[in-house]
């Protein structure tokens, strides 16, 4: 079953959380609702659960319209931030609870949560009380929880925020192994963290300030971002003002040679480039400026450097003797690696 | 600061209590300190109305302070699911009892329970009546505080779950309200024990609470016995408490 947004809108009073979203979950489609918090984000998503009301618009689950059902009938499954196990019962009660409040037969309950326990490596802490267990654990159980009554949609809100670095990219890979595992669940996921979003997604819908602002897939909107808000959230990407001018675009008084096709010669434009795919030193498409900021990450060194008031970030391997500040530079990227975005569509 | 502390605390909290244990004991006190000891009090006190009055008091504070906590409860449920203005006038209707003198609480009562069709007067109905109204606003007050620190994401993750609002209730908010809810009804019952201005205007002569027995001695000028009864009530309110306490724990998520 998919989930239909159809131009729903949420009000809280005068404030618009959710500005008429259209967006369509695909049956057994992970789909990444990624945006800053305020977004309107995890509005959308308590939207599908019923935990907020539309001002208009109609949520639909599997083509019913569910926008007027009360929450306990929709049969969604969902997983919140905070985990929000029951203190009081323990893992298999926790996770038999949705059974339970289906009156499903007793030995029916037994299978399903073990089932449910295994899916998640969580067979072995069946009587425990959540507080005995730790926030990686608690998450495992509050998944089993939902998977236990066998929803055909999964609402997953910031499901791994509360977790450690190390801990979080566990739980990428088993979430995505367990997507493998039923791949007729179709999944929403809101988070502000563009790696989940990239990493467990099959689409990206990019929202900010109560708007959808871009959708597509990871490499779709990394590679070919539609909107600059997009190409920044999205891998950071440097955002450059520029003019066309014939079959180049000028920044300040460099001519830099991009493709143009698509904006009208003498418009204004923006052109953006990933930091990763700028390099230092000279090139095509060479910019010369002064070292502004250099930052040690490990693998790589980020350096940023001013260009006639703009700073640009490039990502380069690590070096063995870093640029001093101040320094004269040059940075310069392929052409095939800029993308030009003509103004006006920049936030739709 | 410690110093301090027990500098004001001993004198006006601590030592009064120990000037009536040690007055229950004493066979006379007219010096600084008793002239003897004796149990005598104790004894003259078992064989008089006492033990019925301390039965009267228990089962007075035990109904009152069951009664209050589930219309506490109830309400506070109820005032939790109203908008914002509703909820301020339930908050005012159950600070009422609270704000207006008990003694007028217990002349209003009698007033209005004294005709038919609600004939409460000179029935022990309306000592019960009158402690459930006094202390249901305490009730109501701890057990709203608790549910408004309840994390909504438990009800909410229930629901989604399938839950309906009643199993919710019953199988997730009354038990993590567990705790709130024996405190409430332990605060309800040690008030109603020592609940004696309302009592005293409504009192049948078969329902006699042992405040008004200690009153009583003391307006006698039976200084000692009432003394005794004192203790009796403190020993009879902190022993229930205890026991109240001791559920508690247990019962917090074991």
């Amino acid at each position: 079953m998919g989930i239909r947004f159809d131009s729903v809108t949420v009000r809280y009073g005068d404030n618009t959380v959710l500005d008429s979203l259209d967006l369509t979950v695909e049956p057994g489609e992970v789909m990444a609702l990624l945006g800053p918090s305020g977004s309107g984000k995890t509005t959308a998503l308590r939207a599908v659960a019923g935990f907020v009301t539309p001002a208009s618009g109609r949520v639909l689950i599997g083509g019913r319209d569910v926008t007027a059902l009360p929450p306990y009938r929709r049969g969604i499954g969902m997983v919140v931030q905070q985990y929000a196990l029951f203190p009081h019962l323990r893992v298999e009660q926790n996770v038999a609870f949705g059974l339970k409040a289906r009156k499903v037969p007793r030995a029916r309950i037994t299978e399903r949560v073990t089932e449910a326990l295994r899916m998640t490596g969580m067979e072995g802490y069946a009587r425990r009380y959540p507080r005995e267990l730790s926030g990686g654990q608690q998450q495992r159980v509050a998944i089993a929880r939902a998977l236990a009554i066998r929803p055909e949609v999964l609402l997953l809100d910031e499901p791994l925020s509360a977790l450690d670095a190390q801990l979080r990219s566990g739980m990428l890979a088993e979430l995505a192994r367990l997507h493998r595992e039923l791949p007729d669940v179709s999944i929403l996921y809101v988070t502000h963290d563009q790696i989940e979003a990239l990493t467990l997604a099959d689409r990206i819908a990019v929202m900010d300030r109560a708007r959808l602002r871009d959708c597509g897939t990871p490499q779709d909107l990394y590679r070919r971002p539609r909107t600059e808000f997009t190409a920044s959230f999205v891998g950071n990407a440097n955002l450059l003002p520029v003019t066309v001018d014939g079959g180049a675009v000028r920044f300040g008084a460099t001519e830099l040679k991009v493709p143009v096709d698509g904006v009208a010669p003498g418009a204004t434009a923006t052109l953006c480039v990933r930091p990763h795919l700028v390099g230092l030193g000279e090139g095509p498409n060479a910019l010369r400026g002064t070292v502004a900021e250099v930052q040690w990450r490990g693998a790589t060194h980020r350096v940023l450097v001013d260009v006639d008031g703009h700073q640009i970030k490039a990502d380069v391997r690590e070096l063995r003797t870093p640029p001093a500040l101040g320094e004269p530079v040059s940075v310069h990227f392929a052409a095939e690696d800029a993308v030009l975005l003509a103004a006006g569509v920049a936030d739709g | 600061m410690w110093t301090v502390f027990f500098a004001l605390f001993l004198p006006v909290f601590a030592l009064p209590f120990l000037v009536i244990l040690v007055a229950s004991f004493a066979s006379g006190w007219s010096g600084a300190f008793p002239s003897g000891m004796t149990l005598g009090h104790y004894q003259e006190i078992a064989h008089g109305d006492s033990p019925h009055a301390l039965v009267t008091s228990l089962v007075t504070a035990l109904v009152a302070s069951l009664a209050a906590l589930a219309v506490g409860t109830w309400a506070a449920l109820a005032a939790q699911a109203l908008r914002r203005r509703g909820r301020r006038v339930m908050d005012a209707l159950f600070m009422l009892p609270v704000a207006v003198p008990s003694v007028v609480v217990g002349l209003s009562l009698l007033v209005a329970f004294s005709k038919p069709p609600l004939l409460l007067n000179g029935t022990p109905a309306i000592v019960i009546v009158a402690h459930t109204v006094l202390v249901t606003a305490f009730a109501y007050q701890s057990v709203g505080a608790a549910l408004a620190r309840l994390d909504p994401a438990y009800e909410q993750s229930a629901a989604s779950l399938g839950a309906r609002p009643s199993y919710v209730l019953w199988r997730v908010k009354l038990p993590l309200l567990l705790p709130s809810l024996t405190a409430a009804a332990a605060l309800c019952f040690a008030l109603s024990m020592g609940e004696l201005s309302a009592t005293m205007m409504l009192y049948p002569p078969n329902w006699v609470p042992l405040p008004v027995s200690v009153f009583g001695a003391t307006d006698r000028g039976a200084l000692f016995s009432g003394a005794a009864l004192a203790v009796v009530l403190m020993a009879a309110t902190l022993a229930v408490l205890l026991a109240v306490s001791r559920i508690r724990t247990k019962a917090t998520y074991r």
